[in-house]
């Protein structure tokens, strides 16, 4: 699978990476190649296969509903790169 | 045939209802609402690196639940995926949902309308998801601030089939769950708290056409009647903007309770590419015959169910059931008042009473619980369950009144007094001696007294005007204090005035 | 653990192993293995575990020195996945893994480099630079547990934590000399473990010999109640089961793992090991696993896949690296992990989101998983004949540093015989199996689901029956 430059500006968007107007050929080659090994997944006979999203059938195990985390918002907020009056702060957004 | 002239609206609502746990969906940090912010938070909650989701069970009874109340398909497996996504108060990067394999799916509702009509919504699914935090956009240092308390609180996402075709059936529609998932226990349906919020899809297609029309999502709404109006506003906006020959645009949009208006959300350009994938962290959840089971031997009856039989066992008006349905623990209150009503089994149930109710007291306990109770709870502004007149206390007034010991008018002192603390029926009725006055000696002296009192108006009762009747009435009943029995006062009065 | 002899006979304390430990790792800095090394908490841990030694029973691994790789957190240490992204980040809470060896006792000395969120095969992406193969510095030591594989293979420390997501213990373990578990997936918890793929990252341990793997495995497998994919069964006895002769058991010979790729020298000394299993009793039957050639491509999707999302957490907000002076929202996002991460986590980021999005989720990510299932499928056919498979763990032995990390195929083609594992959630072992141009290979042996008793087994017999695992670099001690 060959991708262009457009692809990758669609798909840094969505991944939220910021890529220079520079960098989109290279990479769209870059991943161009990866992909052309993904691509390899064609010739398996996959007909009739159910896809395996983990990887011994496990079912869910649960939790009882109880109350089990201590408030530690102090220590918490203190790792964050930006936050006042108990509250993360992000660049203004609009809705 | 349609309100909107040769126009169709076509509604579909996806109803979030917070799920009533204590900790969250995946972590053991409390649910609480009110609590400063980001105290309610985890390590999960937060996202830290390394933290895993470990499931509530409690979430996925209620799921279940509710699905069986709405005669719904249980998966017995069903599957967690990601909504992956980028916004503030989104902590992982991705919603823990479900897609594919819901849990709940096809079910079905009755919806009453209020024009007496019954339909039957069809619901999609209804699945488990994680809620989002908050973004507080006040003004904080030119910043937006972000509360993860609610980050992770568990949800039920309830999604109908696009099978509503006025504002109104969506909002009959909308009270319906929000009666049933409390009525069940599985949401507080607390609206101004966002226990329960809505979005609605509003699309409008020619009324010759079965295909249908680009939809609009208007998000987040949180009042019945801003989601009537809302809706409304934008089945308007759309017809509008076909007849001049417009496209709609489907988007996402945010309904303004200042300008009874919608505008189109920003940000959400990208919103079609959830990437949505099976959660790697949770394997498929199973569901066993056994757990169903376990589930169904605590549901109670339904508030449909209960209804009917209110109109046909209990003879009560469709009016009064369906009010009394309207909540269950109205319900309940109703049936325990019913239940306790001193010699209630001596009654034949079929004797057929004056309103003509099948059950002889059930009418007075549906007045009562809906009139006196309901008038004095909304007037301290409590629930049902707060009530300072219990179930028991109200039935035992209701007992006196039956028994011609105190007049209706007298109960309602005496509900009054019982309201405030002073006791229960008999001890406020001895107390203040409001005994109904049944001695035909004792009314017929206060009889003659008034008589004597006002002899230009019993002249002139004599000479005609009957109208005064009411006016000596009046008087006795000042006289006893409003102790006087109703029909003996009348028959002795009439005898008096002959 | 010879080492734990010598505690238990007092002949030394834990807090002179440990001095040692921090001693030989000042000694090789140049190494570059350790990313954050904890003099302060590893002298105040081997204080404890002397106090510990002093009351019988100490536990078997009590005031023995060793390290953790940097991707489990630990509270109040900084842990970094060797990612500019996490450069600050100290955890509030430890990982399971950490809890348990801490519990045992240990003395953890720091925390061992590797490549950036354990996405590589050279550890030649790690934001604090590539780590040197203490068998030849020119070379690398694998990855994505490379600093951990140095750190054994160099005698700093008698084991260190790894994991393992397509091969992230046992090449590094193979390319350094040294013996290298991965677990069953779920064996061992994931908790506080940072993710790269979910449903492919297993937790373990590389040590110099599979006697001390099977002791180290043994405090650190077990249910986890805080991570969901944690296997709800039983710990065996991995130390009872080490002297069992190997008489009779089955060794499948996977015919795919010596095709076209393979060094002559790696296939002479696999081949020369599996002799050596024939002398011990063992018998060797020839098994083929038919969609082997599409493990890289399955798992170069799925795990891209999986790891796009993980890596979604960070923006920036809450903790980790923040890029400055942001403009709006979506430029304090798009800096921040722009800057944050290097380039093969962007790549694969890039690449999983792909992967994901409209339109293309069939084509690639939905039939990765369904090749998966057959991957899986090969090994459970292969198992119904034989109790173990046996191959090369890797194609070649260590190469050159800069020689591959400007073409990432040709590093994703280092994984050809370890990925498939992780697809199928499997347990295998690395071995050393002898040399090749004067660098060790690694023997794998691969077993059904939680049979680590069997590889641990197996190879514990192999290794009293060979010195491959004693050999140590020139000037190790």
């Amino acid at each position: 699978m060959s991708i262009d430059a457009a692809t990758v500006r669609h798909i840094a968007r969505l991944a939220r990476l910021a890529v220079g107007e520079n960098e989109l050929a290279p990479i769209a080659g870059e991943l161009s190649r990866v992909l052309d090994l993904a691509d390899q997944l064609g010739a398996a006979q996959i007909d009739g296969v159910e896809p395996l999203a983990h990887p011994h059938e496990q079912t869910l195990a649960w939790r009882p509903d109880a109350v089990t985390e201590p408030d530690r918002a102090d220590a918490f907020l203190a790792l964050a790169p930006d936050a006042r009056g108990g509250l993360y702060l992000v660049p203004k957004v609009l809705e | 045939m349609s309100a909107y002239g040769n126009w169709q609206p076509v509604i579909g609502l996806e109803i979030h209802a917070q799920l009533s746990t204590q900790s969250k969906l995946f972590s053991g940090a409390s649910t609480a609402y009110g609590a400063e912010p980001n105290t309610h938070t985890g390590l999960v909650d937060i996202a830290l690196p390394g933290t895993l989701p470990v499931p509530n069970r409690a979430a996925l009874d209620k799921a279940i639940r509710f699905g069986l109340a709405i005669d719904a398909r249980i998966a017995s497996h069903s599957v967690f995926a990601r909504k992956n996504y980028f916004y503030p108060d989104l902590p992982k990067g991705y919603q823990i949902s479900q897609y594919e394999l819901p849990v709940v799916a096809e079910g079905k509702l009755a919806v009453r309308l209020d024009d007496g009509r019954t339909i039957e919504v069809a619901i999609e699914r209804a699945h488990l998801e994680e809620d989002a935090g908050k973004s507080l956009h006040e003004e904080f240092h030119g910043a937006t601030g972000i509360d993860l308390n609610r980050a992770g609180t568990p949800l039920l996402e309830i999604v109908s089939k696009p099978v509503l075709y006025s504002a109104a059936e969506a909002v009959a529609y909308m009270r319906t769950v929000h009666t049933l998932v409390r009525w069940l226990g599985v949401c507080d349906g607390n609206m101004q708290e966002g226990s329960f919020r809505c979005d609605a899809n509003v699309s409008v297609r020619p009324v010759s056409s079965e295909k249908l029309g680009t939809r609009t999502e208007i998000k987040n709404v949180n009042s019945f009647r801003f989601v009537e109006k809302a809706i409304e506003y934008e089945i308007e906006r759309q017809i509008r903007a076909l007849e001049n020959g417009e496209r709609i645009v489907q988007e996402t949009r945010l309904y303004d309770p200042a300008r009874h208006q919608t505008r189109p959300m920003r940000g959400k350009e990208d919103a079609n590419d959830y990437r949505y994938f099976p959660d790697p962290d949770l394997p498929p959840l199973a569901v066993t015959a056994d757990d169903i089971a376990a589930v169904k031997a605590t549901m109670p009856e339904l508030p449909e169910a209960r209804r009917k039989r209110y109109v046909d066992a209990l003879g009560l008006p469709e009016i009064d059931a369906a009010q009394l349905c309207a909540d269950r623990a109205t319900a309940d209150y109703f049936e325990a008042v019913l239940a306790t009503l001193p010699g209630e089994a001596k009654l034949a149930a079929e004797t057929l009473n004056t309103q003509g109710a099948l059950h002889p007291d059930a009418k007075l306990a549906a007045n009562w619980t809906l009139g006196e109770v309901s008038a004095a709870l909304n007037e301290a502004a409590l629930s049902i369950e707060q009530s300072r007149v219990s179930a028991p206390a109200l039935a035992q007034l209701l007992a006196r009144l039956r028994e011609g010991v105190i007049s209706g008018k007298i109960a309602k002192d005496v509900f009054a007094a019982m309201w405030g603390g002073e006791g229960d029926a008999d001890a406020v009725i001895e107390k203040r001696g409001l005994k109904q006055i049944s001695d035909s000696g004792a009314l017929a002296a206060a009889i003659n007294a008034v008589l004597a009192e006002y002899p230009t108006q019993l002249a002139d009762f004599r000479g005609g005007n009957e109208k005064l009747l009411q006016f000596f009435v009046g008087q006795v009943m000042k006289r006893t204090r409003g102790q006087a029995n109703p029909q003996q006062l009348n028959a002795l009065l009439r005898e008096k005035l002959k | 653990m010879q080492l734990a002899q010598a505690l238990r006979e007092r002949k030394t304390s834990a807090t002179e192993l440990t001095r040692q430990a921090l001693a030989a790792a000042k000694n090789r800095v140049d190494l570059n293995a350790l990313i954050t090394l904890d003099e302060t908490g590893a002298l105040a841990a081997a204080e404890r575990a002397d106090t510990a030694l002093t009351k019988n029973p100490a536990s078997a691994l009590a005031g023995i020195p060793f390290a953790h790789k940097d991707i489990f957190c630990t509270n109040g240490l900084r842990t970094t996945c060797a990612s500019r992204m996490l450069d600050n980040f100290v955890p509030p809470y430890n990982a399971t893994v950490v809890d348990k060896l801490a519990a045992a006792q240990a003395v953890a000395i720091g925390k061992a480099n590797m490549d950036e969120f354990a996405m590589g095969s050279s550890n030649e992406n790690s934001f604090y630079g590539p780590v040197k193969n203490p068998w030849d510095t020119a070379r690398v030591p694998g990855g994505s547990s490379g600093g951990s594989a140095a750190l054994v293979a160099a005698g700093i420390v008698p084991f260190a934590t790894g994991t393992d997501t397509g091969g992230s213990i046992r090449q590094p373990a193979a390319f350094c000399g040294i013996t290298g578990l991965k677990p069953t997936y779920g064996r061992v918890s994931r908790f506080g473990m940072i993710a790269f793929a979910s449903s492919l990252d297993t937790a373990s341990v590389l040590a110099r010999s599979a006697e001390d793997c099977a002791q180290v495995l043994a405090a650190m497998a077990g249910h986890d109640g805080r991570d969901a994919t944690s296997a709800d069964r039983a710990v065996d006895d991995y130390l009872a089961a080490l002297a069992k002769p190997l008489q009779g058991l089955r060794i499948g010979v996977a015919r795919e793992y010596f095709g076209a790729g393979i060094d002559a020298g790696v296939a002479a000394a696999v081949q020369a090991a599996l002799k050596q299993y024939e002398k011990l009793g063992a018998t060797l039957v020839d098994v083929s696993l038919p969609n082997a050639a599409l493990a890289i491509p399955a798992y170069y999707v799925i795990a891209p896949a999986e790891a796009s999302s993980n890596l979604a957490r960070y923006d920036g907000v809450r903790y980790g690296y923040a890029a400055k002076e942001p403009k709006s929202l979506e430029d304090l996002y798009t800096r921040t992990r722009a800057e944050g991460f290097g380039a093969e986590v962007k790549r694969r980021i890039l690449v999983g989101t792909y992967a994901l999005s409209a339109g293309y989720y069939d084509a690639y990510y939905l039939r990765a998983q369904r090749v998966r299932r057959l991957i899986a499928n090969d090994f459970a056919e292969a198992f119904k004949t034989v109790d173990l498979i046996a191959g090369p763990t890797t194609p070649t032995v260590a190469f050159k540093l800069g020689e591959k990390n400007s073409d990432p195929l040709a590093m994703y083609a280092e994984d050809v015989n370890t990925v498939a594992v992780n697809l199928a959630g499997l347990p295998a072992i690395s071995l050393p199996a002898g040399f090749s141009e004067k660098l060790p290979v690694g023997l794998q042996l691969i077993a059904p689901a939680f049979e680590e008793a069997r590889l641990l087994n197996a190879a514990h017999q192999f290794q009293l029956a060979s010195d491959w695992h004693a050999h140590k670099p020139e000037g190790v001690a």
